[in-house]
């Protein structure tokens, strides 16, 4: 029992340059959009964070600027009360698709190191950015640089 | 005599493999209940301030004992 549970593996963080667990086999309930050939920005949050909730309008801004250019903002909240993400989302006015992680599915496959983390991931699905915590402009400046590289490229 | 050594020895496995970090960390993603106000350290002002006054009394140091918020760890 000793050796089952020494030898099992602590979750390995998802990092630069690995390609993104797909997201649809992980909410098979929820209708995520099509994200082949986009770049995709996957940002973790949750009500209990507050840091999180100052980036809400930063990534609803990227959301309006750039998803004609093919950036897909997806927002995966990881409540594990619906209540509080209900209240949360309806609060936000989110303009972007969000889902609701309450069982950790999904967390569990990229396992965030920090609230908020996001990643910036280009168009062939390959995670090119992982941005840990949000520090208002200079962070969204620093999306903006790295999301505008990645829309130039085919 | 020799079954309560074996009973012994299974509490004593199974109590040191519950103890696992594995098992027993808390992952960034679960802090929900921790960043609540209850769990804050300073929730009651009057309790922390005799509590820091006891200390001080005890010690003859203070100070030290500071965190942000309550536990969540963001950023």
């Amino acid at each position: 029992m000793l050796a089952v549970t020494l030898l099992t593996p602590s979750v390995a963080a998802l990092e630069v340059g690995q390609k993104m667990p797909a997201l649809g086999s992980l909410l098979p309930r929820d209708s995520i959009p099509d994200l082949s050939g986009k770049v995709v920005m996957v940002d973790f949050w949750a009500s209990w964070c507050g840091p999180c909730r100052l980036s809400f309008p930063a990534l609803k801004r990227l959301h309006e600027k750039y998803a004609d250019k093919g950036l897909v903002v997806i927002g995966i909240g990881v409540d594990a009360k619906a209540e509080d993400y209900k209240k949360f989302v309806s609060k936000m006015g989110v303009s972007f698709p969000i889902f609701h992680d309450a069982t950790h599915t999904v967390a569990d496959k990229f396992a965030p190191p920090s609230m908020p983390t996001s990643y910036i991931i280009d168009r062939k699905g390959v995670v090119r950015y992982i941005h840990i915590g949000f520090r208002g402009q200079k962070t969204e400046a620093e999306y903006v640089k790295e999301i505008e590289s990645l829309l130039g490229k085919e | 005599m020799k079954k309560s050594i074996w009973i012994l020895y299974w509490l004593f496995l199974v109590g040191s493999v519950s103890c696992s970090p594995q098992l027993v960390r808390v992952k960034p993603y679960e802090r929900g209940n921790l960043s609540r106000e209850v769990m804050s350290s300073d929730l009651d002002p009057l309790l922390k301030a005799m509590t820091e006054h006891a200390y001080f009394s005890r010690e003859a140091s203070s100070g030290g004992g500071g965190v942000g918020g309550g536990g969540c760890g963001c950023n």
